[in-house]
């Protein structure tokens, strides 16, 4: 059970307030007609899965109904820190984690 | 192998059951192999087996970093069927039934398949829809299936919630009569047996770290504790740590891994005795010989590699089957735990070549790996022994995932995605 703090109603709440979202910092390829079929299929289903420090989104769903950033560690489940949409982390996951 | 029998049973009750063989070995891994495994689960296993038994193929090794099938193989709710909507699919899956149908005797040790049915129910109109439609594409592939109302599915199910007072009322369900369940560790226990019985090395307790590719090709792998392994072809079969080998061999699989939860109760005298699943409301239950009812639902919606998901996903897994099952109500849950399942967007499986020759992937199962466990092995087997996938195997390369051609199971593959 998550204890997760929102960024836009500066509260902690309960995890089942919230959902979680998927993967942070995908960026729409900015001319997709452009795109070979391997890079916008990398774009649709290819997601980060690391075991260690990942950035996703999680949407305060019962709550203010807005997105933010959350970076966490997968295999502890500690939360590190939350941002909002449009910042960027400062907890990265080091070279070794992200080989 | 000692052949397993009723006058086995007897001849050691004589000694106190005190001089039965050790199962398998306990090797020491040679310098060289055919073919290594990475992953000793029920997949692994399999595959192992059959490329021995089947394939010829006995210089083989599976490495596995805790014990034999400790992973998800362990944590799964056993539910065997083969009731998928597209072919792809339903071929694989029906393949995986016919062994299952023969697996006891094919092993000599016990699985406890039980054919006791799977319900899949419907509560609304697009439900039944949606079933009418899976159950004729099942029957066109040659897979029993039946669309039953609501009283047909009362008569199967006594104290399944029938009536109209539910919140989402029963209008009726699938009915599969060759689906059921299995004994989850006597598949790993049984199909690790018969490998080791064809010589397959079993090593356990050995992690392997990374990957040894020279120009492009796999030719071994790096483990902590026996260093340097060499094979001609390695497959690896780790389910939620997919990703993680992947990043070893330098690409990337559209695998995510959740968490998976389960739970089962106390033992209750037999109540019931068939497989009940709802996508709607949300959960399935069946009930071990044992006699605790297994549980489950849904996956944890964040990634993690904990093995332990959220308090508030087994509450909701529990309202789904009180809401189906009212008698169930004062039940008292015994265990509950996680596992981690690796998911695809498309609810399939990946068996596939990957960008590194000789590499071969068997991954993505998601939440329902195991029903496909002697399939999955059997196919993966022959693809291994003659380096060219299988044609089962075939649609499911993770290369479709460039190319589009999805097999979008998301309806048949049931409550937990």
């Amino acid at each position: 059970m998550f204890h997760i703090y929102c960024p836009h109603c500066c509260e902690y709440r309960e995890e089942e307030e919230f959902h979680a979202a998927g993967q942070s910092h995908i960026a729409r390829p900015l001319d997709p007609d452009a795109c070979t079929d391997k890079e916008w299929g990398e774009f649709m289903y290819f997601r980060a899965n690391p075991r260690g420090i990942h950035h996703e989104l999680w949407v305060h769903a019962a709550g203010c109904r807005k997105y933010f950033n959350v970076t966490r560690d997968t295999q502890t489940y500690e939360i590190n820190e939350v941002y909002k949409v449009g910042e960027q982390p400062t907890v990265v996951a080091n070279a070794i984690q992200s080989k | 192998m000692q052949h397993y029998s009723g006058f086995g049973l007897l001849k050691h009750s004589f000694s106190h059951h005190e001089n039965w063989q050790r199962v398998w070995r306990n090797p020491t891994p040679k310098k060289k192999y055919d073919v290594i495994i990475v992953g000793g689960g029920g997949h692994g296993l399999a595959t192992a087996y059959y490329l021995a038994k089947e394939f010829g193929v006995t210089n083989v090794a599976v490495i596995e970093k805790g014990f034999l099938g400790g992973g998800n193989t362990a944590r799964n709710t056993t539910i065997v069927r083969s009731n998928y909507l597209w072919d792809e699919a339903a071929h694989l899956y029906e393949h995986a039934m016919k062994l299952w149908e023969g697996l006891s005797q094919d092993l000599n040790y016990n699985v406890m398949f039980s054919q006791r049915g799977c319900l899949n129910l419907g509560h609304t109109l697009q439900d039944m829809r949606d079933i009418e439609r899976r159950v004729n594409a099942n029957r066109l592939n040659g897979i029993d299936g039946e669309v039953l109302d609501a009283k047909q599915v009362q008569e199967i199910v006594p104290v399944l919630d029938c009536s109209d007072r539910a919140r989402y009322p029963v209008m009726g369900a699938s009915w599969q009569p060759r689906a059921g369940v299995a004994r989850h560790d006597a598949v790993a226990w049984g199909f690790a047996r018969g490998a080791d019985a064809h010589g397959v090395d079993l090593i356990q307790q050995t992690e392997v770290e990374d990957l040894i590719i020279e120009d492009g090709t796999v030719v071994g792998v790096r483990t902590a504790r026996y260093g340097e392994i060499r094979a001609d072809r390695v497959g690896c079969v780790v389910a939620g740590n997919s990703s993680v080998m992947a990043k070893m061999a330098g690409f990337e699989l559209p695998l995510e891994s959740h968490p998976l939860q389960a739970l089962v109760s106390e033992p209750i005298k037999p109540i019931l005795d068939t497989v009940v699943m709802s996508n709607h409301v949300h959960g399935y239950a069946s009930q071990s010989d044992k006699g605790d009812l297994v549980i489950g639902a849904g996956i944890d919606g964040y990634n993690g590699y904990g093995q332990r998901g959220s308090y508030t996903t087994i509450e909701h897994t529990i309202q789904a089957i009180v809401e189906m099952f009212p008698v169930f109500s004062r039940v008292r849950m015994n265990r509950q735990w996680g596992g981690i399942v690796d998911t695809c967007p498309d609810a399939c499986p990946i068996i596939s070549e990957t960008p590194v020759k000789n590499l071969f992937f068997n991954c993505g199962w998601g939440t329902g790996g195991f029903k496909a466990t002697p399939g999955s092995g059997h196919v993966f087997a022959a693809s291994l022994a003659k380096g060219e996938m299988h044609p089962l195997a075939k649609p499911f390369s993770m290369f479709r995932f460039h190319n589009g051609a999805l097999v979008d199971e998301h309806g048949a593959a049931g409550v937990a995605h």
